[in-house]
């Protein structure tokens, strides 16, 4: 068995998409609105962990402040969550598409005017500071946070609102509340795949995180199945290496794609695992 | 003023393009509620039709034109039919995902089948009239032009004719349509039919006024459209048209006054803005759920 | 489930699989990136071309003697889609899991810069063709040059210098106007510092408008540029760019003549702009029908190959290889620091784009430009600017 360092770079990968995978699942999935901007959230959170790990963090200390650049990207991505958080209140469906994909354009075009970051032409100057470790312990996080958020009592509340959100405001659920908490985790835990990201290919630019990188993530989650964590771990493997491994076949390999899609919105609408759980990630109280 | 003018012309030829596709997606909308995030393909599928009927058979402009609104027409009915029909009675978000995969679909095919950028060469003469300093084209004036008989034309259709009352009562109750006697999905196919070839003329105008194609040429185009036609009302063809002419000037007009870089930014955050002024759009009908 | 736990694991399999393997033999490996796919396929074609050209004829030859022993050269080529991430990985794929000895591409400056500060990293020679962006070169960080990134051509300073000189003194015009991209780094370089050498020459810059990349309309800033009375418009665009933006210039009723840049140096331009880019003139890196006996003898190999005309691209990667082999030769190692010693201190390589020289300090080449001017739907040769 060979590891190899291009292997370890597919897998690490494969751990970001994960990461955002599952968050986007958060929304799209457990509460089911229709937010196709996460690419926005996760060029939030590239640029503010690279912004500090280039310009305020002195050498020395960057290892040690590599966790908390990624923290950091996360709760400016988080902060902007809870703006999208706000008109997904009165709008649903495809006014909220509406609303992520503006919202996706318009952060992408601001840093495009925003000269001192290099704007449109990118942002360069990144440490190689993502390593297995980090991506690990990230997905890790992100994993454990969303499940114990969604089997909560709080949490329960997104999956009625995906079931019938006025029937859910009746049965006292706190619709807002659990719009803005689903919204915040989510584009948190976006902001770190893109800062993870970020400091892996050590160059961002926002035509990474336009609406074809948004689309790609909702394929990750629609192709593995909607409100199941094992479902984003899987559609967002699937995604990576198939996308690897079928390199050889150039152009081919993203015809393919699609298809798998749509033949499966046909026959299995939510997805290869959707609504349903690996046993083990299910909290054993649940587990019948 | 010759300028202002001339930004003008600029912006009634932009927003004409946006107002074509725009008419597509309002009327799939009008009858299914169903987003057809293919359609931006359909508009690029229409711009290379154009490309291979110039490059292979040099066929004068209205062939052209004319066959490659058929050409589109055909793919909307037959990707109808197989992939959105049977979703019919399933979730929206069902449909809204396969068209989206089938979109993603007909990019990469056409990006396997043809990887380079493509060129479409000259089909028609190039006349410049000069007006008291302001320059039209003949380009620019088919363009507007094009997009003003379409939308009457389609508007007399829906208005008028018994298949026009037929669409309208689809989009009202499809339900109870078929206990009157129609068939909804000869109706539906028609109306994607009749979207899909307004998609196709505006690829075959596009890839006339910027003649370099590649497969990726739908998906902003085809968003921004899409948007347009919120603005103005999904599912009001008036709406449309005005949505689309609407986006073209904001961004012809931010672009002059600013760097063009921020012409997404501006263009976008007004949309915000007026789709939180009135969500329904300028035409659109009010919508209001009750418990 | 159990079936799900068997695609997951057939997936890993899969993974193992694809490891490399190394392939023991005398071989020298050298990576090539270039934009095959993606929005300037023809500059990867070209280099690919070249590069395939260069390699067979070295090894038909028996390879490059290297300690009395033949090495053949392994060509790895990857295409970066021209896009800077997949650049990136392709070189990280190209040190890490090909081993290569060194690395030639990127030809675009925007997958350049990223490609080369892998290579940089991780020690490993790069060569890019065509990249004129200086930073290409420029470490940001320590502001000191890179070591292991070298280039075949000149940098767009240079090229500024050569355009703005040339416009002031042969066409004699006082106002230009640029139009640029914003959204690339190297076209934004070129118009700043062609804008700089223009007014440090006494010329007017009257309008610089923008663009950015993927913009199909330019109508909105043609008229701005129009209404400013420029005597010449400077349009350092891409070859696919351009032939919307001067249709749509005329089609507005601009007459005034453009100026070009090293992008638009492909036959496809001439083809796709027929009559609209008549007697315009361009700075390039070299003349296909200069008299030159190595530059002549490569155009005829090439065109016997290939039935196309070389473009710049396609000697630069040729010269590329020149330059490479020469390193190699003159380190007598595969090694990769003595490649780069080596590459270093080369004083005078005939090339087929003229004489290349390296001072030691920084991989920027000292060569020339000339100016050509499309003429009847060709490239000719119009003027040459040494350094």
């Amino acid at each position: 068995m060979i590891i190899n360092q291009y292997i370890v770079l597919i897998l690490m990968y494969i751990g970001i998409n994960i990461i955002l995978a599952t968050s986007l699942n958060l929304i799209n999935g457990y509460m089911g609105e229709f937010s196709v901007g996460h690419a926005g959230f996760m060029l939030t959170g590239a640029y503010v962990s690279s912004l500090i790990t280039v310009l305020l963090v002195p050498d020395q200390l960057l290892i040690w402040a590599f966790p908390l650049a990624i923290i950091a990207g996360g709760l400016a991505a988080a902060l902007l969550g809870l703006i999208v958080a706000i008109p997904s209140f009165k709008t649903r469906g495809d006014y909220l598409a509406i609303v992520t994909f503006a919202f996706n354009m318009i952060v992408k075009s601001a840093v495009e005017n925003i000269d001192t970051v290099g704007g449109a032409r990118g942002f360069l100057g990144m440490d190689r500071l993502t390593n297995p470790f980090w991506v690990i312990f990230w997905t890790i996080i992100c994993l454990y946070v969303i499940r114990n958020f969604v089997y909560s009592k709080f949490g329960r509340g997104a999956l009625a609102i995906r079931s019938d959100e006025t029937v859910a405001e009746l049965m006292s659920v706190n619709t807002r509340e659990v719009k803005i908490w689903a919204f915040v985790i989510s584009s948190f835990f976006a902001g770190v795949a893109g800062g993870l990201l970020a400091h892996l290919i050590q160059y961002i630019s926002p035509s990474m995180f336009d609406i074809v990188k948004s689309t790609d993530i909702l394929v990750m989650v629609y192709l593995g199945g909607v409100a199941s964590l094992a479902g984003s771990i899987l559609g967002a493997t699937i995604f990576t290496v198939l996308l690897e491994i079928l390199r050889p076949l150039q152009m081919w390999r993203m015809v393919i794609m699609p298809l798998i899609l749509i033949f499966l919105m046909l026959y299995r609408p939510k997805g290869i695992m959707g609504l349903k759980e690996f046993i083990y990630f299910i909290p054993r109280r649940e587990r019948l | 003023m010759i300028y202002f003018c001339q930004q003008l012309l600029n912006a009634l030829q932009l927003g004409s393009l946006y107002a074509l596709i725009a008419l597509g997606y309002t009327m799939v909308y009008g009858i299914l509620t169903m987003i057809n995030f293919a359609h931006g393909d359909f508009f690029m599928i229409g711009a290379f039709v154009c490309f291979l009927l110039v490059t292979f058979f040099q066929l004068p402009f209205v062939p052209i034109l004319l066959l490659s609104m058929l050409g589109v027409s055909l793919l909307g009915v037959t990707v109808e039919r197989i992939a959105y029909r049977p979703l019919r009675q399933a979730p929206r978000l069902s449909a809204i995902i396969t068209a989206l995969g089938v979109g993603i679909f007909l990019e990469n095919l056409t990006l396997a089948i043809s990887p380079y950028p493509k060129y479409v060469p000259e089909v028609l003469p190039n006349i410049i009239w000069n007006i008291y300093g302001v320059t039209f084209s003949l380009l620019q004036s088919l363009t507007i032009g094009l997009a003003i008989i379409l939308m009457l034309i389609l508007n007399y259709i829906v208005q008028n004719t018994s298949i026009g009352i037929a669409m309208r009562a689809v989009s009202w109750d499809k339900n109870i349509v078929p206990l009157m006697g129609v068939s909804v999905n000869r109706i539906i196919s028609i109306t994607f039919a009749l979207g899909s070839a307004l998609g196709g003329a505006a690829g075959v105008m596009y890839a006339l006024a910027y003649p370099m194609i590649d497969p990726y040429m739908g998906v902003m185009v085809g968003w921004k459209a899409f948007i347009g036609a919120v603005i103005g009302g999904i599912g009001d063809i008036r709406g449309a048209m005005l949505g689309g002419i609407i986006l073209g000037a904001v961004e012809i007009f931010s672009t002059s006054i600013l760097p063009s870089s921020y012409r997404d930014f501006v263009s976008f955050s007004l949309l915000l803005l007026l789709l939180l002024v009135r969500p329904q759009g300028i035409f659109g009908r009010a919508r209001s759920e009750k418990l | 489930m159990k079936s799900r736990l068997l695609f997951c694991l057939l997936l890993g399999c899969l993974l193992l699989t694809s490891c490399a393997n190394n392939n023991p033999g005398s071989t020298v490996k050298i990576g090539l990136i270039a934009e095959l796919t993606g929005s300037i396929p023809s500059v990867g074609a070209s280099c690919k071309n070249a590069a395939e050209l260069a390699v067979k004829q070295i090894n038909t030859s028996g390879g490059i003697e290297l300690n009395g022993k033949k090495y053949k050269i392994d060509l790895i080529l990857i295409d970066s889609a021209a896009k800077p991430d997949q650049a990136a990985a392709a070189a990280q794929r190209l040190i890490t899991q090909d081993n290569v000895n060194l690395i030639i591409g990127p030809n675009c400056s925007s997958n350049a810069l990223p490609a080369s500060e892998i290579a940089e990293d991780a020690k490993v020679v790069l060569i890019t063709p065509w990249s004129t962006n200086p930073k290409t070169t420029y470490n940001a960080k320590t502001s000191t040059p890179k070591k292991y990134v070298f280039r075949a051509c000149f940098t767009d300073v240079f090229e500024g210098h050569v355009l703005a000189k040339f416009a002031r003194e042969n066409l004699k015009v006082t106002n230009a106007a640029i139009l640029y991209d914003i959204a690339s780094d190297v076209l934004k370089s070129q118009a700043e510092l062609f804008k700089k050498s223009f007014t440090d020459r006494g010329g007017k810059i009257v309008a610089m408008e923008t663009y950015t990349t993927s913009d199909k309309d330019f109508s909105a800033q043609f008229t701005k540029i129009k209404m400013k009375k420029p005597d010449i418009i400077f349009l350092p665009s891409y070859y696919t760019e351009v032939p919307l933006q001067v249709k749509q210039a005329h089609r507005l009723g601009i007459k005034v003549p453009f100026l070009g840049s090293d992008a638009w140096s492909t036959e496809e331009l001439i083809k796709m702009c027929g009559r609209d880019v008549e007697g315009f003139f361009l700075c390039n890196h070299y003349s296909p029908n200069s008299t030159n006996p190595i530059t002549h003898s490569f155009v005829t190999l090439y065109q016997q190959n290939y039935q196309q005309i070389p473009d710049d691209i396609a000697a630069l990667t040729y010269d590329s290889f020149g330059l490479a082999v020469r390193a190699l030769q003159d380190a007598n190692s595969i090694e990769r620091t003595a490649i780069r010693d080596s590459l270093a201190k080369i004083s005078s390589f005939e090339g087929v784009t003229g004489n290349i020289q390296f001072n030691g300090q920084t991989g920027d080449p000292i060569k020339g430009a000339v100016i050509l001017q499309i003429a009847n739907g060709k490239f000719n040769w119009y003027a040459d600017e040494q350094p």
